[in-house]
């Protein structure tokens, strides 16, 4: 067992973990932030993913341990609770970029990173960017449409 | 009022946004794996059998029962104690199974006990130490020899005058794979057995039928009442899957009751591939015999169905689903057809979507366009010649099937123009004699929607059935009830799984009521302690649209009309001249606001009197049982699809790239066009996957190739073409909304499109899905 | 699936580092990336009692361009070295090979020291190793060592480096100018692990090659460096000739593979030429 603090969305909280315990089951155990979904915990469906010091990262591939000193971004840190959605949250839903949501909120912290890094990508590489998610309900055609739109859009 | 009318005025048939979005956005959705309703909820780990079929020698548990953490090991003796086998649809012709192997184990990944710990990672070191002692048995790996449990044919008008008419016989081979639709959320199951009360509560993302709730119920040896079933308010995904939660809801209360404390299952992702619900396996041989003009005179199926080691409820149903409509969309009443079932030592089978449709159609579209090749005819006008015509609707299909509404050859055109099938087949030579290989496939198919109860019992002969209870129709049961403030809340069992039932479901009661949908909240969370459900009730057979839908509609009309009895006093009208709008009563120039109205009812209820502002009805479509000829109206509703996929193949390397898609669907009315379009491009991508992907390999021993994400592979952004898709709208004159149920139609149709495009590419017959880059380089060289 | 229990050591120098491989030998693990190794200890296929998480050896994290050699610290994320300009311009192989590897949340937190350490033969980082002719950095406790690509890798996730022994730096040779790269390769969907991949670079004046770099992955047990068709190359034969000449280099792992490693050594010269 260790001590660990680690920023989450913002805040800084303090626990104490087991070496083996993943990233994923830490967010979502003890830090009640159900929002990050586990698919997969081998790396591959992309839906527990994360922003460590901002870049998307699998949340299951990580320790919770090795989250200690870092600052992690949930789903949950996109929207205050009870303020608007974002942008890209928005773009989502007038693009029917969900169904099920389960693996939505992976796929908005990659699309996260990208709108922050101010770039502007072409369908082609948003397509690329999403090959690291899967998802089973949409056909992916309205998640790469709703990314699309909110890199257009000012932020 | 005619639907369209109301389509224009009202919400139905708007491309209204998600009322579940924000949730969902926002990272706030209750799933399964959030739950957690009991205190002192132990966690499972489930051991599973490594070996295909073996004898179990001895279970030894001491080792685990000492492990930090460990609660309690449940074990194949203890699950046949306190549990019967589960029942099925054919009897003692297959080995009977328990909810864990009890003696023998038939499937690598079967349960053989379940460790119960404080947390899932003590379960899962204690797991490690249960040491289990098998005697290998001979394993049935290969479909064609493995042990028929199951075999009957049909013939309807006289297949035998077809062939012997013909001008030319086609027959081909087939082979569906195995495949899973692999929702990203796996299953999850919280049971907790009642000792006082010898009862379950059980909380899981079981998605219907709800006829495996008696299934289970049997199995656990209580009354259907005594297993309280509730089902999270979200789940993530299952396009048939989670039907097959029931079995482990049966593994963990028997757990939970040995044990005496609640029990949690969380799967992980091995243990869904290696062990939930596969898609069946078929083999088809089918013949089709054609005039010289192309008239399709006759079919003759042959289907042989790998269900894996059991013959688990609702199997033998991917053999019956699309039985009915076994002719597909097209005008030939002479058929013959053998349906068989082998079990295997490989994973269970069960609803998968499309459920049977990818298994027909992968057969009969794939023969349709080989008899285009060999009578030198375009694949779109040998389609032409053999659709069923608009004038027949409703068209009485040969195995049963009336196919509700629809003019086929319309939506044919439809979709050629979308697709620009003349320029794409124009293209086809100039690139050719570059050494390019392009190709064109088309697939004309009925998707059926709502299924009969009584379907299944085409696996018993016409003697058996008679013999027994007849079984018909699909049920749906909706309460609805407006507050005293004015709110609207409606409840229903249609277990959604992202298809956005509750947004659909306040459109339609906006509507009815004249209200806004915001003022609607529709509750879809199952409890089948509280909630209206029927046997019927669950989120397959695309049945929402069809028959959720109607019910719902019918259930706040119904509300309406007391809404109406209690203005037309105040208003000094009658009823009839009512009409709800915008949150009030209107009649002459006069209105009263609803909430007035309503407030009145509820707090004025001696006064007012009325028969009160909540109830309950159900809905059931009018399918009959089938009849002594083996005919049956399979389903409530049958759409159709046209699609016309395009593809270029790399002759050095068999890379195949879907370069274009265009489907045109009549689903009969849509009620909301976006939640529409998501489930034909959701459908689209399982059949693009199972196409060109998706296939769950075992080898010679039963062992499963496909086990993680690594291994099986549904498609990504990167795999999916761009797609074209349109509605047409021929309204259904069965359901009172005009609606027909359109989730699957994609999943049927895309592995058939797409093979024919290869093979019009390879200009080859022979081809096998997937259509990995291998097969298809193998395929050229052949 | 979660992990067995481990003992998790984290580790904020170098010698620190090596200290604890030195001290728990085959019984510990490096945690680079971790885009292998955590899921294969969630799957509990691998089960060391130590592991040894190298991210916070920040000094590892980089690279730079030092007399013709590109030399990248192994704890560097492969997304940062996709988005290096100096390293992409001195091995502008590396901006094509790295988009295919795996996603980019996983090239977000995979580093190029781990992936080579891990050694798969379907590696593109590995090939590109191995066709460039580069090699790593070794240390341990009181050495370190250079070894090339060549003598790396053994065989699949078999390499050459003894469990005390920690990558800290990966060295790919710089190309000059005049050189010319392509990468292809055949997967079954983005981001897989590839059927055949192929990596090649040559320097092209006055209508003939004078110097060729051929690679295949994964179609041995092991990435290959392609010296006869590179001779071949040359020497003046065709793209064809040339493909035909790295099939017969590569062995016959399936016939298939086989195939894809002459198609995709011609078109992969071809559009090095365009």
């Amino acid at each position: 067992m260790r001590r660990i603090v680690v920023t989450i969305n913002g805040r800084e909280r303090a626990a104490t973990v087991e070496d083996r315990l993943l990233l994923s089951d830490f967010l979502r155990g003890p830090m009640g932030l159900r929002g990050t979904h586990v698919g997969c915990e081998h790396g591959s469906c992309g839906a527990c993913t994360i922003r460590l010091d901002g870049a998307a990262v699998r949340s299951c591939l990580l320790l919770a341990a090795q989250a200690d000193g870092c600052s992690v971004q949930t789903v949950e840190g996109l929207a205050e609770p009870e303020a608007e959605l974002t942008t890209l949250q928005r773009a989502f839903k007038r693009h029917h970029g969900l169904q099920c949501g389960f693996c939505t909120p992976g796929i908005l912290m990659s699309a996260a990173e990208l709108l922050e890094s101010g770039e502007r990508p072409t369908r082609r590489e948003v397509e690329e960017l999403l090959s690291g998610h899967l998802c089973r309900c949409t056909g992916y055609a309205g998640i790469v449409s709703a990314i699309m739109e909110a890199v257009d859009e000012p932020r | 009022m005619t639907p369209s009318e109301t389509a224009v005025r009202g919400f139905v048939g708007r491309a209204l946004e998600r009322v579940e979005d924000d949730t969902l956005l926002r990272g706030q959705g209750w799933f399964i794996g959030d739950l957690d309703p009991l205190p002192s909820t132990g966690h499972a780990a489930v051991v599973r059998s490594p070996l295909a079929h073996a004898r179990i020698l001895s279970v030894e548990t001491a080792d685990a029962l000492a492990a930090p953490g460990v609660i309690g090991v449940v074990t194949g003796a203890d699950v046949a104690r306190l549990s019967h086998p589960f029942p099925s649809a054919l009897g003692d012709a297959a080995p009977s199974f328990h909810a864990c192997a009890v003696e023998t184990a038939r499937y690598v990944g079967e349960p053989i006990c379940v460790v119960v710990a404080t947390d899932r990672y003590l379960a899962e070191d204690a797991a490690e130490l249960v040491r289990v002692e098998y005697e290998p048995l001979a394993v049935a790996s290969d479909t064609a020899t493995a042990p028929v449990v199951h075999d009957r044919s049909f013939r309807y008008g006289d297949p035998e005058a077809a062939f012997a008419a013909a001008d030319l016989v086609v027959r081909a081979s087939f082979r569906q794979p195995r495949s899973s639709a692999t929702p990203i959320e796996c299953y999850g199951v919280i049971a907790s057995w009642e000792a006082a009360t010898g009862s379950v509560t059980a909380w899981a993302n079981f998605q219907g039928p709800f006829t495996l709730h008696g299934v289970a119920a049997a199995a656990l040896g209580i009354h259907g009442s005594k297993l309280r079933l509730c089902t999270p308010a979200e789940s993530g995904g299952s396009y048939g899957i989670k039907s097959g939660v029931y079995v482990p809801i049966v593994l963990m209360a028997v757990c939970s009751r040995a044990l005496g404390i609640p029990v949690r299952f969380i799967e992980d992702r091995v243990e869904h591939m290696l062990a939930s619900q596969h898609a069946t396996e078929r083999l088809s041989e089918v013949e089709a015999a054609f005039s010289h003009d192309g008239r399709l005179l006759g079919l003759r199926l042959d289907l042989l169905d790998d269900v894996g080691a059991y013959v688990r409820a609702p199997e033998p149903a991917t053999l019956y689903r699309m039985h009915a409509c076994i002719t597909g969309a097209y005008d030939v009443q002479d058929v013959a057809v053998r349906s068989r079932v082998a079990v295997t030592n490989r994973c269970p089978t069960g609803l998968n979507r499309g459920f049977g449709g990818p298994q027909l159609y992968g057969a009969l579209e794939r023969t349709m366009a080989i008899a285009a090749r060999r009578l030198e005819l375009d694949p779109a006008e040998l389609a032409r010649r053999n659709l069923v015509r608009v004038e027949q609707m409703p068209y009485r299909a040969a195995a049963g099937a009336v196919y509700d509404s629809g003019d086929y050859e319309r939506c044919l055109d439809a979709v050629l123009e979308l697709a620009g099938y003349a320029e794409l087949r124009a293209a086809q030579a100039p690139a050719r004699a570059e050494g390019r290989l392009l190709g064109v496939g088309l697939a004309c198919i009925v998707e059926p929607s709502v299924s009969n109860m009584g379907y299944i019992s085409l696996a018993q002969t016409p003697a058996e059935r008679a013999a027994g209870l007849p079984k018909s129709g699909n049920s749906e049961g909706v309460s609805i009830a407006i507050g005293p403030h004015g709110g609207v809340t409606v409840r229903f069992t249609s277990t959604p799984q992202g298809q956005g039932h509750r947004t659909v479901a306040a459109q339609i009661v906006a509507d009815a009521l004249g209200i806004d949908p915001a003022d609607v909240d529709a509750r879809t969370e199952a409890d089948t302690a509280a909630n209206p459900w029927t046997v019927s009730s669950g989120n397959y057979s695309s049945r929402f649209g069809a028959v959720v839908a109607s019910a719902i509609h019918i259930a706040a009309t119904q509300l309406a009309d007391r809404l109406r009895a209690l203005a037309a006093p105040i208003l000094e009208a009658e009823p009839a001249e009512i009409e709800l709008r915008d949150g009030a009563a209107h009649a002459g120039g006069s209105s009263v606001s609803l909430r007035r109205l309503v407030g009145a009812a509820h707090w004025n209820a001696a006064g007012v009197g009325g028969e009160g502002l909540a109830l309950t009805c159900t809905y059931t479509v009018p399918i009959a049982a089938a009849d002594p000829d083996d005919r049956i109206n399979g389903s409530a509703c049958y759409g159709f699809i046209a699609d016309v996929a395009a593809v270029e193949v790399d002759p050095e390397t068999g890379v195949v790239r879907v370069t274009s898609y265009a489907t045109v669907h009549d689903a009969g009315r849509i009620l909301n066009p976006l939640i529409a379009e998501g489930q034909v491009l959701g459908g689209l991508a399982h059949g693009i996957g199972a196409a060109l992907l998706e296939e769950h390999r075992y080898d010679a021993d039963g062992n499963l190739e496909t086990a993680s994400f690594v291994d099986y592979m549904p498609p990504t952004a990167t795999e999916l073409p761009p797609v074209r898709s349109l509605q047409i709208e021929s309204p259904s004159p069965v359901t009172p909304l005009g609606a027909k149920g359109l989730g699957e139609g994609n999943t049927m149709s895309a592995p058939a499109a797409i093979a024919n495009a290869v093979a019009d590419a390879l200009g080859v017959d022979q081809l096998e899905l997937p259509l990995t880059h291998e097969r298809v380089w193998r395929a050229l060289r052949r | 699936m979660k992990p067995a229990p481990f003992i998790l050591e984290r580790p904020e120098t170098i010698d620190e580092a090596l200290a604890l491989l030195d001290r728990h030998g085959d019984d510990a693990k490096v945690l680079a990336g971790g885009q292998s190794l955590v899921a294969l200890l969630n799957l509990r296929m691998a089960r060391p009692e130590v592991v040894v998480d190298i991210n916070r050896l920040g000094d590892l994290a980089g690279s730079l361009v030092e007399e013709g050699v590109l030399r990248v610290g192994a704890l560097t994320r492969q997304r940062r070295l996709e988005r290096s300009p100096g390293a992409l311009a001195a091995c502008p192989l590396l901006g094509q090979a790295l988009p295919y590897v795996g996603h980019v949340a996983t090239r977000n937190r995979g580093t190029v020291g781990g992936t080579i350490a891990h050694g798969d033969a379907s590696s593109e980082l590995c090939l590109l190793l191995a066709t460039l002719g580069g090699s790593v950095i070794a240390e341990r406790a009181q050495s370190e060592r250079e070894i090339t690509a060549d003598d790396l890798f053994v065989s699949h996730l078999q390499t050459s480096l003894e469990p005390q022994e920690l990558v800290t730096e990966v060295r790919f040779p710089a190309l000059g100018t005049g050189w010319r790269t392509s990468f292809l390769e055949v997967s079954p969907r983005h981001g897989d692990y590839a059927f055949c991949a192929v990596a090649c670079a040559l320097r092209a004046a006055d209508g003939r090659v004078h110097e060729a770099r051929l690679g295949a992955g994964a179609v041995a047990d092991r990435p290959l460096r392609l010296r006869a068709a590179e001779r071949a190359l040359v020497a003046g034969e065709s793209p064809r000739a040339v493909g035909e000449i790295a099939r017969g280099e590569v062995p016959a792992r399936d016939d298939y593979r086989h195939e894809l490693a002459g198609v995709l050594v011609e078109r992969a010269i071809t559009a090095a030429l365009a």
